[in-house]
């Protein structure tokens, strides 16, 4: 370290260093890079897309021929008031609050316990345990529900072992949700959706309850507050936008979904399957459209009640 | 000087005793409960693929028998729809690695004017119900006159599975210390050289598990392939086919199974390798 | 008006290429903006070859702002920055032969030890062997032998600091740049690294650029100290340039806590009517009525507090509306109690007149 003259050799020169000094006389010069492949991509192939969708809503279809008219026209969504299609569109959303509001009530108790018994090792196994099932196919999700509704099923094994065979027959005789077996019910279709929806909504509320300080809930108790006064008056509040977030993804999920209802439940359309059906054979992609808007239209509505209720606040 | 506020505890002894550590029985029981829900069934499928019972869903099964593997192992069309899966989930996992990091890179530190609206717009494709996506993409193959083919099919995937490499990216940039770059710059490597020795390295196992991730969101993506696919069949759709007019039962059982096995390896993977993270990690 | 009035000590700040070959960094009117803020508001510098030289000033004065201007991870919106004469406008921090010491350390922590110091080396292309042994020689230098393998996350605090140190030096930067190095340590050990800084930087020669805002640090290492405050420099000079004759109440104030007297009250004994500076430690506290020795001022009062620090006690005190401090060793002083009289003294050589100016 004696010498202090620079004799160790300098870098090359090249490409990269030209580039790198550019970069460095340009301010912004490498976020525009960064920034123009994926917005490129996203803007002409999804943004691009979801024009696509809605100029299509606005054209109809020839009864006659069965082509697409490219010109502009409001009888597509005039179609959607239609009693049967205005059916389809309420009967979906009343789905899709039922399902809503039951895994609100089914995912509490695991994303508290999460949230507050849970820790170290623990915690992280729950982490699992419901990511996994989050991130497993959704089809065999399905599929597995398929297996265990059959009257040859698990489901039905079970409730005879258990002498649980008259409470099911009495359920599945209930009007509208019932139905001949728990596979072609809305009673089983109500289930799975919940089965499939369970993880998007513990994780969100789980997140919430674990920002809330365990002080304040010392704090409630110090001041004298029973168990169940504190859990409706400090924890319920506080984990309100979990629950808020967690219904957007259940009440959104459920009002797209056209392959379960394909699989498990009643022959009645809902949406989902309706655009499937409307877009396939019939060609009619207009009016898939159509019906596709819904589900936006419905989920702006929805976000913008979310917010008000503080469902973004934790992002 | 010695507090004077009494102690109010007095007032609430029962409350005292129930310390934070002990959870109620009700709770852990009711908690317990959801999670057996959430995976009973699962391994209900992974039980019957060993069933002897060939056309119902018979239970319990009346033997075991491992002779549907073969038989899966023999048919084409599995196979033929194993392996344009494997396919479009490669590329677009290509695809979503490449796009995905470009925009964490711009997104992670730099504040600028709409970043909210680019981080929206990167979200958007798997925020909104897959159906939408895949009627606008739909729409936008017919009004463009684009046939069908293995790349509609890619375009749609690397669409959204740009969101689940580019959150992974984003955590373990934010994790870094942002003068580590500026050291680099200081002993002399350029933007290039500091991308590849001090970036690439860093940002190595977060750009894996989202790689992972992406492919296992790539490989049992159903809802939004069936929109883009036309007459083409990826082991999903395969499945969906099998689901609503079932040729041999056991046989769906068991590609079931092989598809359990090819999406539950790379979650967990990925999430080992993002342990440290935390739970924003690995959301999509 | 005074004869006494110090002029700025102009001829070397007044162009600071005056001797392009001993000055090593040179500041002319630089000024970098972020929006309204003026992060660095017209700054003139020059430091010598050589030199330890420390920017010492609060949080916010722009003192580390100058420092990045120096490596090259800002830009100046106004004024030039010249490097051994050369001015290095455009010139990214890659092509300076600057190096930092960063205040986090910055060390990479996929690489181990050896490989963090021998980055630079790599990066210009030097063969393994031959950077391996120049990385060594750099962590013998600064006393951390043994630890070649280890990684940033398995060292203390001190230990990658003197990796980070070492990490600059191997690099034979013409000027090294410390961005409060020491603040992360505990008393002990930033004192250690302190005597050992000074001694590595006179054993090598090289420019030691340092920013701190321990004011104490400041004095103890530099070779001449620059005060910044809100942007500026309002002094430069050496530490007891700075410390003794302050410049203006903020460096009077934030350079050793001394009192700040307006300018009657400085009138009042015996100096020019401006603001004047009075060092605690010039003040003597005495039982009141004592006798104050020749020449000097007494001022009776009554003590306001009695501050323990080991030999030493702080006394603050009220006279007649003036509130002052005065640093006593221990031994002189006996048993003082808060609201006891007292007569506090010292020479009107003592108090140093300074200029009213922000």
């Amino acid at each position: 370290m004696t010498a202090l003259a620079l004799d160790l050799p300098l870098p090359r020169e090249g490409l990269s260093r030209r580039f790198s000094d550019a970069l460095y006389a340009r301010r912004g010069l490498l976020l525009t890079l960064l920034l123009v492949p994926p917005l490129l991509w996203l803007g002409v192939v999804y943004v691009g897309s979801l024009v696509a969708l809605l100029l299509q809503s606005f054209f109809s279809i020839d009864e006659f021929s069965g082509t697409i008219v490219r010109e502009f026209t409001l009888k597509t969504y005039a179609e959607l008031l239609a009693p049967a299609n205005l059916d389809v569109i309420l009967r979906t959303i009343l789905i899709a609050a039922c399902v809503t509001l039951a895994s609100g009530v089914l995912a509490f108790p695991v994303a508290y316990y999460a949230a507050r018994y849970a820790r170290g090792r623990l915690k992280a196994a729950f982490y699992l345990a419901v990511m996994m099932p989050l991130w497993s196919s959704y089809l065999v999700k399905v599929y597995a529900w398929k297996l265990l509704l059959a009257r040859e099923g698990a489901v039905a094994w079970t409730a005879e072992r258990v002498g649980a065979t008259p409470a099911v027959d009495a359920l599945l005789a209930l009007p509208v949700i019932g139905g001949p077996s728990l596979s072609v019910s809305y009673l089983g279709q109500f289930l799975v959706f919940i089965y499939l929806w369970l993880p998007f909504m513990i994780l969100p509320i789980q997140a919430a309850l674990e920002r809330v300080p365990g002080s304040l809930i010392e704090a409630s108790a110090d001041l004298g507050a029973a168990p169940g006064q504190t859990f409706r008056t400090v924890i319920l509040p506080l984990a309100m936008p979990g629950l808020a977030a967690g219904s957007i993804f259940t009440f959104s999920l459920t009002l797209g979904d056209y392959i379960l209802p394909q699989i498990i439940g009643p022959s009645t359309l809902l949406i989902g399957q309706t655009v499937y059906v409307l877009q396939g054979t019939a060609g009619n992609i207009p009016l898939a459209a159509a019906f596709a808007v819904v589900p936006i239209v419905v989920m702006a509505l929805y976000l913008t009640a979310a917010k008000r209720l503080g469902a973004f606040d934790a992002f | 000087m010695r507090s004077s506020a009494p102690s109010i505890r007095a007032a609430a002894p029962g409350v005292q005793a129930a310390k934070r550590s002990r959870a109620p029985l009700a709770l852990k029981i009711a908690a317990g409960a959801s999670l057996l829900f959430l995976h009973l069934p699962l391994l209900f499928v992974v039980l019957y693929a060993f069933t002897t019972e060939e056309r119902s869903y018979q239970f319990p099964p009346p033997g075991l028998t491992l002779k549907w593997f073969a038989v899966a192992w023999g048919r084409p069309d599995v196979w033929r729809a194993l392996t344009l899966s494997l396919q479009v989930a490669a590329v677009a996992t290509a695809i979503a690695l490449v796009l995905g990091t470009l925009a964490a890179g711009a997104l992670a530190r730099t504040r600028f004017f709409g970043r909210e609206a680019v981080s929206l717009l990167i979200i958007l494709p798997i925020a909104l119900p897959g159906i939408i996506t895949g009627i606008a993409l739909r729409s936008a193959y017919s009004l463009v006159e684009i046939p069908f083919s293995f790349w509609t099919i890619v375009i749609g995937h690397a669409t959204f599975c740009v969101v689940v490499v580019h959150n992974n990216a984003v955590a373990r940039l934010r994790r870094l210390s942002p003068s580590i770059i500026e050291a680099s710059y200081d002993l002399g490597a350029d933007s290039l050289q500091t991308f590849r020795y001090v970036v690439l390295p860093n940002l190595g196992t977060a750009l894996l598990a989202g790689g992972m991730l992406a492919f296992a969101l790539s490989f049992d993506e159903v809802i939004v392939t069936t929109f883009t696919a036309g007459q083409q069949a990826t082991l999903p759709i395969w499945m969906l086919n099998e689901l609503i007019r079932p040729r041999q039962r056991p046989v769906t059982n068991v590609v079931a199974v092989i598809v359990i096995a090819l999406t539950v390896l790379p979650i967990l993977a990925a999430y080992y390798l993002t342990r440290e993270e935390g739970p924003s990690a690995g959301r999509m | 008006m005074s004869v006494h009035a110090p002029r700025p000590q102009a001829a070397a700040a007044a162009h600071p290429l005056a001797s392009p070959r001993d000055c090593a960094v040179g500041f002319s009117g630089v000024a970098r903006h972020f929006g309204a803020v003026r992060a660095v508001d017209g700054v003139d510098l020059e430091v010598r070859a050589g030199e330890f030289f420390a920017m010492l000033g609060p949080s916010g004065s722009g003192k580390t702002t100058c420092l990045r201007l120096i490596a090259g991870f800002e830009q100046p919106d106004a004024g030039e920055i010249r490097i051994f004469g050369e001015p290095v406008a455009g010139i990214p921090p890659y092509r300076r032969a600057v190096n930092t010491v960063f205040q986090d350390y910055a060390l990479f922590p996929h690489l181990d030890v050896i490989g963090n110091v021998a980055y630079g080396l790599r990066i210009r292309g030097v063969a393994r062997a031959e950077r391996e042994r120049l990385a060594r020689e750099a962590l013998a230098l600064v006393k951390l032998v043994g630890f070649d393998h280890r990684r940033p996350a398995q060292l203390s605090g001190g230990q990658r600091q003197r990796v980070a140190l070492a990490r600059a030096l191997v690099n034979r930067p013409k000027v090294l740049l410390l961005d409060e190095p020491l603040g992360a340590l505990d008393l002990k050990l930033r004192e250690e690294m302190q005597v050992e800084l000074k001694s590595l930087q006179r054993a090598l020669g090289l420019t030691f650029v340092f920013v701190t805002h321990d004011q104490g640090e400041a004095l103890s290492m530099s070779d001449r100290v620059a005060v910044f405050d809100h942007g500026r420099i309002v002094q430069v000079g050496t530490p007891e340039e700075v410390y003794e004759r302050p410049r203006n109440r903020f460096v009077a104030a934030f350079v050793g806590g001394s009192n700040v007297l307006e300018p009657d009250a400085a009138a009042r004994f015996g100096g020019p009517p401006r603001v004047a500076s009075l060092r605690p430690e010039a003040i003597a506290v005495r039982p009141p009525g004592e006798p104050a020795g020749e020449g000097r001022v007494a001022l009776d009062g009554t003590c306001l507090e009695v501050q323990y620090q080991g030999a030493s006690r702080r006394v603050i005190a009220d006279c007649a509306g003036l509130r002052l401090a005065a640093l006593v060793p221990a031994a002189s002083l006996r048993d003082l109690r808060p609201g006891e009289p007292l007569r506090l003294s010292w020479s009107p050589a003592s108090l140093h007149p300074m200029e009213d100016e922000r």
